[in-house]
């Protein structure tokens, strides 16, 4: 150490660098704006984001596409409760690590476009003061129902009944979703897509594998029953040859 | 903390904790093997990707799941990112009990802040990240994050320069962190110390080298340690700088290496192991954190333990703290890095 207090001086100087730099370099303001935002619709602050009505539950929006915050539910084009896609099978419930999703299953079947009939969630509540955000809900569905929202201005005075989501305030559409996870909602309709189509895929090769082994079994029945009565003429021959020798000529043919 | 003082002098201590316990262990044996792994992001709060690492691991022995290589590189670079995390803040937190209040911290935030846009890209979540399966991830990195972690990694450096410009050679710190909290290589190593704590005391200690999990033998680094039997709350503070030098070397390696792949492997709808128990640990930027699971053949872990770093270092404070000053008792609960989640669990 050369000079008692260099170390000192050293700081202060890199100290006063950051300093102004704060007011030039955009490098050293980076918690001020979300500078990797790819979506150059949403909010470059906070405070200054669209409000609108309807689509959610209180006038807020989203971080950033990636964010994720609360569950919600997602419904396909129409009514909201006759294209829910939760058909609640109640897995989300048993695998929520704090327990936080209550589902009462209802008592009769709904009639879907493009599918069977399906029960539906008649309670689905989800306590967001217990939710920890973790995602695991939207693991397990095996329906693509249930998806992470980035709603995060849910400050209520009420903490119990304001803080307790009802299926009313969770279900929001396939468009919303898409709008707020743009990358995630289209890899994950591409994946439903997929999964269709392979399904479908499978459904007509069983079909035709159905088919063919109908026809296969028809054949090997047709063949069986030509050769039993093939034996069976060769017996009725045999027969006739034991006891009407006139018609032997005849009966071997 | 319970301190006795003799004037300004400590006599005893004793660390009171306990009042963050949040059932965590016990907890975990009444969920699935899979609902635990959000739990563990709560443990050291600071750096969930390792938590969830060192659970993965732990898992995927009992049950054998092959990781699929992208996976591996992606664990790889978001673990050492957690450690730039962790050092960066730890660094900061350490000057602001020194009574540098506010700037070095802040300066460090502001890094950690690029960092954590990174895990909130990749994962969702800028803290909590709940990003890894056992068998890989749970999704692929999102288009161009790889170009914007090399950026970050990139110019990390030059903040640490500046940052060591800054710290590293003012007098003040200087006169209150050397001698402060000395730590002998045998204490250290009987006291079951692990992570940068213990390479200050001078002991070449390092899981990434020894036990090479992941593909960390494909990483060309080195592991800094001192090599006097000190000790002393400096040398954990330089250890930590040394450190994230050394994640931005395997960061820029791994950058490099990777390639487009599946991240995750063929690991069945439902974890169900069979009767069987492993330990699987890694070196988290605070120590040695291990998990140890039995299974009984039921969905759920029969026993789960984990074995935190911060709570095994911190062990020793009373040791580290007796005939110093009581100020310093500040400092050096500091210099040993803990985080109460983990302590407490």
């Amino acid at each position: 150490m050369s000079l008692l207090g260099a170390g000192i001086l050293k700081g202060m100087a890199v100290t006063l660098k950051n300093f102004i730099g704060s007011y030039f370099d955009k490098e050293r303001l980076n918690t001020l704006e979300y500078i990797w935002q790819t979506d150059k619709s949403l909010p470059k602050r906070a405070g200054d984001y669209p409000k609108e009505e309807g689509e959610q539950l209180r006038p807020t929006t989203t971080v950033t596409n990636y964010s994720r915050n609360f569950p919600m539910l997602l419904h396909d084009d129409g009514e909201p409760m006759d294209t829910i896609r939760c058909v609640a099978c109640q897995i989300c419930e048993r695998e929520c690590p704090p327990q936080c999703i209550y589902i009462e299953k209802s008592g009769d079947k709904k009639e879907r476009p493009g599918s069977k009939p399906q029960f539906y969630p008649a309670t689905f509540d989800i306590d967001v003061s217990v939710c920890m955000s973790c995602q695991i809900c939207v693991e397990v569905c095996p329906f693509d129902a249930i998806v992470m929202n980035s709603q995060f201005e849910l400050s209520t005075p009420d903490r119990f009944n304001g803080l307790l989501l009802k299926r009313g305030d969770l279900l929001k559409s396939n468009q919303y979703y898409h709008k707020i996870h743009p990358e995630e909602a289209a890899s994950r309709d591409k994946r439903i897509a997929d999964d269709k189509a392979a399904k479908e895929a499978k459904k007509k090769a069983a079909e035709a594998a159905k088919e063919a082994k109908k026809k296969a079994a028809e054949a090997k029945a047709k063949s069986e029953a030509e050769a039993n009565s093939k034996e069976e003429s060769k017996d009725t021959s045999d027969t006739s040859q034991v006891f009407t020798q006139p018609n032997k000529e005849e009966g071997t043919e | 903390m319970d301190v006795k003082l003799d004037g300004e002098t400590v006599v005893d201590l004793k660390p009171v904790f306990g009042y963050l316990h949040r059932n965590h262990e016990k907890i975990a044996e009444n969920i699935s093997y899979l609902a635990s792994m959000p739990f563990t992001d709560r443990l050291d709060y600071f750096n969930s990707m390792t938590n969830n690492w060192a659970y993965a691991i732990a898992a995927e022995k009992l049950v054998e799941i092959e990781v699929p290589e992208r996976a591996e590189y992606l664990r790889v670079i978001m673990a050492e990112l957690t450690r730039l995390v962790n050092h960066i803040s730890l660094v900061g937190f350490f000057v602001n009990d020194l009574g540098a209040l506010g700037t070095p911290l802040l300066y460090a935030f502001r890094e950690r802040e690029k960092i954590l846009d990174l895990f909130e890209q990749a994962s969702g979540a800028r803290m909590m990240c709940n990003y890894l399966r056992f068998g890989g991830l749970r999704c692929d990195v999102p288009e161009g994050w790889l170009d914007r972690t090399r950026d970050v990694v990139d110019r990390f450096p030059k903040f640490l320069d500046e940052y060591e410009q800054l710290l590293c050679e003012n007098e003040i710190i200087l006169s209150r962190t050397q001698g402060v909290g000395n730590l002998s290589r045998d204490l250290a190593v009987s006291a079951g110390i692990t992570g940068p704590m213990l390479r200050a005391s001078g002991v070449n200690y390092d899981i990434r080298k020894v036990d090479q999990y992941g593909i960390y033998n494909r990483f060309k680094f080195r592991v800094p340690y001192s090599e006097d039997n000190v000790g002393d709350c400096y040398d954990r503070f330089m250890i930590r700088m040394l450190e994230m030098r050394e994640s931005i070397e395997i960061l820029k390696q791994a950058l490099d290496g990777i390639e487009e792949g599946p991240v995750m492997g063929n690991a069945g709808k439902v974890f169900k192991p069979k009767p069987a128990e492993a330990y699987g640990r890694i070196e988290a930027p605070k120590g040695e954190l291990g998990f140890y699971l039995v299974a009984d053949g039921t969905p759920k872990p029969y026993r789960f333990r984990v074995r935190p770093p911060s709570f095994i270092n911190l062990t020793v404070l009373r040791d580290m703290c007796i005939g110093q000053q009581v100020a310093d008792a500040v400092i050096i609960l500091g210099s040993i890095d803990i985080v109460l989640g983990e302590v407490d669990r």
